[in-house]
């Protein structure tokens, strides 16, 4: 069982006094915060084992290269990934899209072929796309949303299967409905029609156990910050077999194994796509946020967000007037609530939550397709969980609630 | 200057806005949007003899940008182009009796930044 007034004492952010209150923090889709052990592991490191890694002979060396390539292991062992060689470090998991995008994706995809993705994903997984499709003269299509419910619409899928797309990439969880799309069956017809499989894991490695092999995803992206992590870090996990046939992006330091004036040949998986100088900080911190999510364990953090987020929606749908965005229960719905106040602006919402130190995101949360377009709105508001937010917290925010629509006089 | 960013003067621009219509012959308009937040406003400018005589504007905005496109058409009516073109950031903030911060100043500045492009475009049109 998770305690997070516990756990929360961890967190010296949550701990700091403003002005007289706690920060009530609920936008942890963007980010979340860091406990003291990840930023100690970084202190740590900067204090007693600075030091450039591989090829040191030096003792501080010898201890950051170790340090770096366990955080890859832990990462591999948190997701259930073969090993190190499956695990590229990127900055996040913008970065690690693109370079599929712009190496695998340049090298398969050709004029007049389709690229699906889906109407609910986040810039980071439609934009290279776009550029890729752009470039290629490819086709780039969306799966739609059920528009009772806000999930994928899975006899679109189905139909837009039917084109042979070189690549399907889908997030597993939406950043905007919280929806959890069920990527192993989408994976699963995925392959059967030939496609190459991308997963945006960044909404839900943070909050749930996710098994590349039990997915069999070719591609998984995902970010460190949002799971603790410093930012600056995140991964891009890739089937062996692909990576190894992969041409890298950067060229430079540390990714090669020999270099002449005529040619150079790369340096072993998953090294060859890691270019000069690694953040070796943010690695140190990453294998300590690993840690310490594998303490608490990521099953029990699932189970506990589905309590919370169970206690806001029934809370939420209890105000008069308020719209909910995306599933209404909790069945494969994660921790982030998008919402909106009829007659009030996002922003002011999130201005008066702010007057009651309660952190929420208000905009397009970087899916303007599905905001703009699908939503049919300018900008929703959105409130998004983690293991150390309380119920005390979601009453905060209800009451925030009351206070915006006492404040412009909504009834 | 106010501390409350919602002090009741702009919610009550917010729920009844001053000259928001549209003036269908107007001599110049400019459609300006924030895509960050989705603020959308239109403004539209009647001149006569180098001064603004009449102005409206429409669109979707927040409480601030509402407000603040309320007192900024309120403050150029009657004004002379050169006056109104020589405001900015800090008529906009003596206008609304609260400075916005640097999260929000981008809404209370859009419509004058729309103002300030319908003149703009009236300008270019004169030098024809």
């Amino acid at each position: 069982m998770i305690n997070a007034e516990l756990l929360r004492k961890d967190f010296p952010i949550l701990e700091k006094d403003f002005g007289g209150s706690r920060l009530v923090y609920l936008d942890n889709a963007a980010t979340s915060q860091k406990p003291k052990q990840v930023i100690n592991a970084i202190v740590e490191y900067y204090s007693s084992y600075n030091a450039n890694i591989h090829r040191g002979i030096y003792k501080i060396a010898n201890k950051a290269t170790e340090a770096y390539v366990s955080s890859k292991e832990k990462v591999a062992g948190f997701i259930n990934a073969e090993g190190i060689e499956n695990i590229v470090y990127v900055r996040n998991t913008t970065e690690a899209i693109n370079l599929v995008a712009l190496t695998y994706g340049a090298k398969s995809v050709k004029k007049g072929d389709h690229i699906l993705i889906s109407e609910m994903e986040h810039h980071s997984n439609l934009v290279p796309w776009q550029l890729l499709a752009k470039a290629k003269g490819a086709i780039l299509d969306y799966v739609k949303l059920d528009s009772k419910d806000e999930r994928l619409d899975m006899d679109d899928f189905e139909s837009k299967i039917n084109k042979n797309p070189k690549i399907v990439a889908i997030t597993q969880v939406s950043n905007v409905l919280g929806t959890i799309n069920d990527v192993e069956r989408i994976t699963k017809i995925a392959h059967e029609y030939g496609a190459t499989v991308l997963v945006d894991g960044a909404q839900s490695v943070p909050h749930m156990k996710v098994d590349v092999k039990k997915m069999d995803c070719d591609f998984l992206a995902f970010s460190g910050h949002k799971m603790l992590g410093p930012t600056g870090i995140g991964v891009l996990y890739g089937k062996k077999e692909i990576l190894e046939h992969m041409e890298p992006l950067f060229g430079g330091g540390d990714m090669i194994a020999e270099v002449t004036k005529k040619s150079s040949t790369w340096n072993d998986l998953p090294w060859k796509f890691e270019a000069g100088t690694s953040n070796i900080e943010g690695g140190v911190g990453f294998g300590a946020a690993i840690d310490y999510l594998k303490k608490i364990s990521i099953d029990e953090i699932f189970e506990y967000e589905k309590k919370l987020t169970k206690y806001a929606l029934e809370k939420l749908k209890s105000i008069y007037g308020i719209e909910i965005f995306g599933p209404k229960d909790c069945v494969d719905r994660s921790s982030v609530i998008s919402f909106g106040i009829p007659g009030v602006h996002p922003h002011d919402v999130a201005q008066v939550f702010d007057s009651y130190n309660i952190a929420i995101r208000a905009g397009h949360h970087c899916a303007m397709p599905l905001v703009n377009e699908v939503l049919n709105r300018g900008a929703v508001s959105r409130m998004s969980f983690y293991f150390y937010n309380t119920k005390e917290d979601i009453d905060k925010a209800v009451y925030a609630i009351e206070k915006v629509k006492e404040l412009f006089k909504i009834r | 200057m106010e501390e409350n960013l919602y002090a009741e003067n702009i919610i009550m621009l917010y729920e009844n806005p001053h000259n928001k219509k549209v003036i269908q012959n107007a001599d110049t308009m400019f459609h300006a949007t924030n895509p960050i937040c989705g603020d959308d406003i239109r403004i539209y400018l009647k001149i006569k003899n180098g001064k603004i005589e009449d102005v409206g504007f429409d669109g979707e905005g927040c409480a601030i940008s509402t407000a603040s496109a309320s007192l900024i058409t309120d403050s150029i009516k009657g004004k002379s182009i050169t006056e109104v073109e020589k405001m900015g950031a800090k008529d906009v903030i003596r206008l609304l009796h609260v400075d916005p911060g640097p999260a929000r100043i981008k809404c209370a500045m859009l419509p004058m930044k729309a103002v300030l492009s319908a003149l703009f475009l009236y300008d270019q049109k004169q030098k024809k």
